[in-house]
């Protein structure tokens, strides 16, 4: 069966490089499932989680603020945080999401609601995967 | 020549220059695996760059109709100048170069302190401009030595947002740029508008990839754009910090071997001043058996 080599590239360096059988993730208009020979697309990413399956086993990473590049054979996706499950900071995303429902709370003006709302999307994301 | 009773003087700044050496070279080592590091830093980056500006380029290509604010030039009633430095001196010219540059261009430039706004990183940069009375809009103090993208993020999407609020109208980047362990230039490099993704375009010739987008070209620019811009100024920010070290790394090699030199000089006057006490003495010694025959 062909697979998909599927590299997760961040600004800290590589995260992944691997063949599977099909990308699941997130994208800003919906569900995108990719399998090997799709078309060339690209697509922004939600802050999200992508799920790589090979086989049986499922992978799961933490994403936000990226994008994906399909080849037919290839899967890129770039991303400014990729995490792994076991990289994921448990304590440090339960303290990031208080912080941000906090912020919330008290009126601010719109980009600190944006932010603080994005830092809670970060966070449930991160925690959502970690579990 | 310094007379007989520097002996001891001069054991003393024997002792000192020493000391002082000790420092400078450890300062060396550290500097150098820090050196090492950053450089390492800045190679994994590569990848994730490449790919963001093969991907911008590509649809640049495509597209050459596409519309979005920071790829068009507009009047520029204020710039803005993004400043690498460091928070630490005893880098050699690092800092001082850096500044050099950015200070003669903003003063052939501009006539007045409203025409510009300055993001800097790093202590030095923030006092320097200081001093001046030079407007400084953002700044970050502290910059870890082997940063990760998290810790420029924010400063570089303000930078990135004061653009598309149209509060600057062109971003313009100084850094020392790291060409190899002894060499660092000064580089200026125009960030925003990205006008130059044309040409970049051209030079990848990667256009017979058609891409699908979804859902649109704009919506991915929208996107796409901010993050590219970020990731020049990460780029920058490793860049400049692998020359930090690289210039620290110089800088402590030279007072080093100042010091060496200055040991070798002291040593031999003390030799000197040593023999000619010796000498001294044993002339007064046979000057008094003289007087006592």
């Amino acid at each position: 069966m062909k697979t998909l080599t599927v590299s997760v590239v961040t600004p800290d360096g590589p995260v992944l490089e691997d063949g599977f059988d099909m990308v699941s993730c997130k994208a800003e208009n919906g569900e995108l499932g990719i399998l090997p020979g799709h078309i060339p697309m690209v697509a922004p990413l939600t802050i999200s989680s992508v799920r790589l399956k090979h086989d049986d086993n499922i992978k799961n990473l933490a994403v936000s603020g990226g994008f994906l590049e399909v080849r037919p054979d290839n899967v890129t996706i770039l991303a400014q945080t990729a995490e792994k499950p076991v990289d994921i900071d448990v304590e440090r995303a339960e303290k990031a999401k208080q912080r941000a429902e906090r912020r919330l709370q008290s009126k601010q003006d719109d980009v600190d609601f944006q932010r603080a709302a994005s830092a809670l999307k970060r966070a449930m994301n991160r925690l959502d995967i970690a579990r | 020549m310094k007379c007989l009773a520097s002996l001891r003087d001069i054991q003393k700044r024997i002792d000192s220059t020493s000391k002082t050496k000790q420092i400078t070279k450890a300062m060396e080592m550290v500097s150098a695996s820090k050196m090492s590091k950053a450089e390492e830093n800045a190679k994994s980056f590569v990848p994730y760059s490449e790919k963001i500006q093969e991907v911008v380029a590509n649809i640049a290509n495509n597209n050459m109709d596409v519309v979005h604010p920071m790829l068009e030039k507009r009047d520029v009633k204020k710039s803005g100048y993004f400043v690498i430095t460091s928070d630490r001196g005893l880098a050699g010219a690092y800092n001082s170069g850096v500044l050099k540059k950015i200070y003669e261009a903003i003063h052939t430039k501009h006539q007045s302190t409203d025409e510009y706004t300055i993001i800097v990183v790093g202590r030095v940069g923030y006092e320097f401009f200081r001093k001046r009375g030079m407007p400084v809009s953002k700044s970050m103090l502290g910059m870890a030595d082997q940063p990760d993208f998290n810790d420029i993020k924010e400063l570089a999407s303000e930078t990135v947002q004061m653009f598309a609020d149209e509060e600057i109208d062109e971003l313009t980047m100084y850094y020392n740029h790291y060409k190899s362990a002894i060499s660092q230039v000064v580089t200026s490099k125009q960030i925003l508008p990205l006008t130059d993704l044309a040409d970049m375009a051209g030079s990848t010739g990667t256009g017979n990839s058609q891409y699908e987008y979804e859902p649109d070209q704009e919506q991915i620019l929208k996107v796409l754009l901010p993050q590219y811009a970020e990731s020049l100024i990460y780029g920058a920010l490793l860049d400049g910090k692998a020359s930090e070290h690289a210039a620290r790394m110089t800088a402590m090699r030279n007072a080093t071997d100042n010091a060496n030199e200055l040991i070798d000089d002291l040593t031999l006057s003390y030799n000197r001043a040593r023999q000619a006490a010796i000498t001294q003495e044993i002339n007064e010694i046979i000057g008094g058996v003289a007087a006592l025959e």
